[in-house]
């Protein structure tokens, strides 16, 4: 049996799963509590495919150790829409097209949420710099530039 | 799929207090410390090290914790760049040591990287670490010995190499309280905008006097040398003098003088002694406005 057991609150549930040393949050999303919703890219913190929020901040899934997780509190992908409504963000994305192989997504927009919770009027630079940890090797980036400059719009109207 | 390693041999510890940490890390030949694990879980995947138990110093208060005293500041070792660039008093204080450790990849990066795992992961390109040599940081190390400081120009003593001694780690990081009209700065160049290694790095730190001349000031130049470098000539041309051309320019000689960097795929020998000089005089430039303004 695997060495650690953790608990944590994944978007906003309770959850226990057990983990090796060696396991990542990532890998123990996807492989222990099969939330594929987060993807694996690069596996050495370059691409943010894998960006969750990890007690409000958003990380890098593939370089945090599960073991690390006791008493955290993770979101996801899987956490952003409520039931069958789309999170703003989720829909902008599909509003302005901004994604083609959708690979890259689920980071792209969970870091979104991370950067329109702590600047919820950013400028189009902001927006660039703030998801400079993402890569997109479909869409040449501005159409989530401006999903995510449409999303902030529209939450911030909605307030 | 995208497990690290294939051995389940590794264990993983979270003491909560100095003493227990430094007692696994004494006891355990193939022991690793993980603050923020951006560089450490990255080696493990590449199986550049093959550690028998990573040493979690998270859960130590003092490692945690931003202490702004009367005649010293002290920076636990495991905070994030995202919690010293919201710290506002520290980056009153010392703006240039926040904007070097807030260099560092990405957002998600700053989640979780530390400014003491910069400094002991110890690349020579390592943006943290100018700042702190110029704002003569001293570095706390806790050990079975006991607690030591070393001066932060002296800790690491080459690419990925430190003073560190079996059983040690970092627990914090002092900085001077420094008089009124002083401030630092951090520049580096990058052939992009964002997110990537620094070819060259220059930190000034400078305290001026009433009359407008500089009262002290240390300079560090990063990634033209082994390791980041104090360029001690620099406090003797700046100390004494105000800012003018003639200062700024035997400082920009100074630095491509201190520089003993290598070729590589981002930038040349030549370049980088080029752009040591440049940044050398702008970052001193900054950090001077921003002394008179404090």
């Amino acid at each position: 049996m695997a060495k650690h057991f953790v608990s944590a609150t994944i978007n906003g549930d309770d959850v226990e799963f057990r983990c090796e040393t060696e396991q990542t949050l990532l890998d123990v999303l996807r492989s222990e509590l099969h939330m594929t919703g987060t993807k694996n890219g690069c596996g050495t913190g370059d691409c943010g495919a894998c960006t969750v929020i990890m007690n409000g901040r958003s990380v890098n899934s593939c370089l945090v150790l599960g073991a690390e997780l006791d008493g955290a509190e993770i979101e996801t992908v899987e956490g952003m829409a409520t039931g069958t409504e789309l999170h703003p963000i989720q829909q902008k994305f599909l509003d302005h097209a901004a994604l083609q192989c959708g690979i890259c997504t689920p980071g792209f927009m969970t870091q979104a949420k991370a950067l329109l919770a702590r600047n919820p009027d950013p400028t189009e630079t902001e927006v660039r710099f703030g998801l400079a940890g993402n890569l997109c090797r479909c869409t040449g980036y501005d159409k989530i530039i401006r999903a995510v400059l449409d999303a902030a719009a529209e939450m911030r109207a909605s307030k | 799929m995208g497990v690290l390693r294939n051995v389940s041999d590794l264990n993983y510890e979270t003491p909560t207090d100095i003493e227990s940490a430094v007692a696994l890390l004494t006891d355990n030949d193939r022991a690793k410390v993980l603050a923020g694990g951006t560089d450490l879980l990255v080696q493990l995947r590449e199986e550049m090290i093959e550690p028998s138990l990573i040493v979690d110093i998270k859960r130590i208060a003092e490692t945690r914790i931003v202490k702004m005293g009367a005649d010293e500041i002290r920076i636990g070792a495991a905070v994030t760049g995202a919690e010293l660039d919201e710290n506002d008093a520290l980056k009153a204080a010392w703006p240039g040591v926040v904007e070097g450790v807030e260099l560092i990849g990405s957002w998600q990066v700053q989640g979780r990287a530390t400014i003491g795992g910069n400094l002991c992961n110890g690349s020579p390109a390592a943006d943290g670490v100018p700042a702190l040599i110029a704002g003569a940081a001293k570095i706390v190390i806790v050990g079975p010995n006991g607690t030591r400081e070393v001066p932060a120009e002296d800790f690491n003593t080459g690419p990925g190499q430190n003073v560190l001694a079996k059983g040690e780690f970092v627990v914090s990081i002092v900085l001077p309280v420094r008089p009124p009209k002083s401030s630092d700065a951090y520049l580096r160049f990058i052939p992009r905008t964002e997110m990537d290694i620094a070819v060259v790095g220059a930190g000034v730190s400078l305290t001026l006097n009433e009359d407008g001349t500089c009262a002290a000031a240390r300079m560090s130049l990063g990634a033209v040398a082994p390791k980041a470098v104090l360029v001690e000539s620099a406090t003797d041309i700046l100390v004494g003098k105000k800012l003018t051309d003639d200062v700024l320019a035997a400082l920009a000689e100074a630095a491509s003088a201190s520089c003993d960097p290598i070729d590589d795929k981002r930038g040349t020998i030549k370049f980088r002694i080029k752009v040591a000089a440049v940044l050398a005089r702008r970052a001193a430039t900054i950090a001077w406005q921003r002394a008179e303004k404090s």
